[in-house]
């Protein structure tokens, strides 16, 4: 992680070093908007996360000035799109501390990154007998891929367990868990159904001793806080772009060079070779052997001035953030009768997210009145079903929040919830 | 700042899905339980968002004698189910069938559709504004049009 610029120069910083929220908000446009005659309160940041001025303005820049197809245009345009379609590369790989912008794959999303491993390297190292290990908080994008994969294989899941505070039941880790049959250990490294953070760093340790490979899903991690790659030690490292400020349609693998190296292409056409005969084709280099055809250029470069924003505002200081934000809206939602809120209740043990039931109100129900009060929150399953049944409900309601949130609105959703009570009670 | 007018029409339309009858149908379910010898059993479930419907049927000479659901989820898709068993009791198969067409058609916005004689159905017009909801409204609807089928009640 780069250093953010000092507090005393950085508009974004206010003299005390926390965020200046205001200052933030005024880049996000769709902030001014209003929904069903009131201000737009957006806390479903685990979906998607809303986009600054300063990246629509890159994703329309490069249509208007250097829009081309990359790689092998010899003219200006072609040169220009080249140079800042690899120039996010390299932001990407310096934000988590990657070695080399060459660990950096290009993807749609988090579920595509996820699968190209299951397929590239999973496919030639998972064998009939073989385990993977995954948690049973995994989103279902870290869990049908293996699914798929050990039934494929005659391979074998083993599930670690949730406790009463939706934290992982590690009891009897490593040994209840991790075999000499283990291959790989796949891993949320922030649940986004619940919010807990996982301590991916020891996991991820303790597999690597063993020789087993692992992936962390880092879709609602890397957005939200500094991620290390080399500190978390994890062989791949998953996310999306468009949870952390940037497009939709991009998202980012981080592999091992190593590991990278030894693994076939997922998709093969156009891009990823460098010398095609009637009688085969040799690959590109990694990483560009798994980007197959022409990549969504346009939303990757605008991806590089979502980095830019975040480094700007510095990860410490948007985990700061973040948590401020937690620990008053759950001190807040607390207080309400009844109501049930999941995750652990330590702040620095989870993420900005709060899933939380009232026992009259289904989340459905919750989720349509608090829309009517202008507040956006996510109801349902949140991708996370084996999650869920564990819960023993159907689905719940969660908040969760970013850089441009405010206690101010921590407290119209409290507000709204009292509203949707009254009305339903 | 804030538009009154529109403030006015939006809490309009949440009353409207929301309307005291539809709530009341919520908290006091009508039929809810099961048979002790149903003629046809039906499950039907939205896995999307967990709402869940559980529809007997008791048919004697081709006529609904008895009808119960039991089913787990939000106001809309227990109050809809808690209604249909009220609606159909007492119906022949083909008028349950004609019932659910004409439900069927108005919850997707069919202006066409005969209004009249609705009852408490009524009360569910106003999820149509509110269009990801009426999959909850339309729920123990498809539940009763499966178990029809398996009776082998066909459209006319």
């Amino acid at each position: 992680m780069s250093e953010s610029a000092p507090s005393r120069l950085n508009p974004y910083v206010r003299p005390d070093g926390a965020l200046d929220v205001a200052r933030i908000r005024q880049d996000f446009p769709i902030l001014q908007r209003q929904v069903h005659g009131r201000p737009l309160v957006y806390l479903d940041n685990a979906a998607t996360s809303q986009k600054p001025v300063q990246v629509i303005e890159a994703l329309s820049d490069f249509y208007r000035r250097y829009n081309a197809n990359i790689h092998r245009a010899i003219h200006c345009l072609g040169e220009e799109a080249t140079a800042a379609y690899e120039e996010t590369r390299a932001k990407v790989a310096r934000f988590i501390g990657a070695p080399s912008p060459q660990c950096i794959v290009f993807v749609r999303n988090t579920t595509e990154a996820i699968n190209l491993v299951a397929y590239a390297w999973g496919r030639a190292h998972i064998g009939p007998g073989d385990e993977i290990v995954v948690t049973e908080m995994e989103h279902h994008s870290n869990m049908v891929p293996w699914q798929r994969l050990a039934q494929e294989k005659g391979a074998r899941i083993r599930y670690i367990g949730v406790n009463a505070q939706q934290c992982l039941d590690l009891t009897g880790w490593p040994h209840a868990f991790l075999t000499p049959r283990t291959k790989l250990l796949a891993i949320g490294h922030v649940s986004n159904g619940v919010g807990t953070i996982h301590p991916v760093k020891e996991l991820v340790a303790e597999a690597r001793r063993l020789g087993i490979v692992t992936l962390v899903d880092g879709a609602q991690s890397v957005p939200h806080m500094p991620v290390d790659v080399q500190d978390l030690g994890c062989d791949f490292l998953a996310f999306s772009a468009h949870k952390m400020l940037g497009p939709t349609g991009v998202g980012v693998l981080y592999g091992r060079r190593e590991l990278l190296e030894e693994m076939e292409p997922f998709l093969s056409g156009g891009e990823m070779i460098s010398r095609v005969t009637l009688e085969g084709a040799q690959w590109a280099e990694v990483p560009w052997k798994f980007e197959a055809g022409t990549p969504n250029i346009a939303d990757v470069i605008a991806f590089g001035a979502a980095i830019d924003y975040l480094q700007m505002l510095g990860m410490e200081r948007v985990r700061a953030h973040e948590v401020e934000l937690t620990r008053y809206a759950l001190a807040r939602l607390r207080q309400l009768e009844d109501i049930v809120i999941y995750g652990p209740p330590d702040v620095e043990r989870r993420g900005g997210v709060i899933s939380f039931n009232l026992p009259e109100i289904h989340p459905h129900d919750l989720g349509t009145l608090l829309d009517y009060y202008g507040v956006a929150i996510r109801t349902g399953h949140h991708c996370n079903q084996p999650l869920m049944r564990r819960l023993g409900v159907a689905g719940t309601a969660r908040a969760s929040f970013y850089v441009y949130n405010t206690l101010e609105e921590v407290d119209i959703l409290v507000e709204a919830i009292g509203q949707a009570r009254a009305r339903l009670r | 700042m804030l538009d009154r007018e529109e403030l006015r029409r939006q809490e309009d339309a949440l009353d409207e899905l929301y309307r005291d009858i539809i709530l009341e149908h919520y908290r006091h379910p009508r039929n809810r339980g099961s048979l002790p010898s149903p003629t046809v059993v039906k499950e039907g479930d939205n896995p999307l968002c967990g709402d869940e419907v559980r529809l007997e049927l008791l048919v004697e000479d081709g006529v609904i004698r008895d009808v119960r659901y039991q089913g787990q989820g939000c106001s809309i898709s227990q109050a809809s189910a808690s209604m249909l068993t009220e609606a159909v009791r007492g119906l022949t198969l083909q008028e349950a069938l004609d019932l659910y067409q004409r439900f069927h058609r108005l919850m997707i916005g069919d202006e066409a559709v005969d209004t009249t004689d609705l009852g408490d159905l009524e009360a569910l017009m106003g999820v149509r504004r509110f269009p990801v909801r009426v999959k909850c409204a339309t729920l123990a609807w498809h539940v009763l049009e499966e178990a029809l089928k398996e009776l082998g009640v066909v459209k006319r």
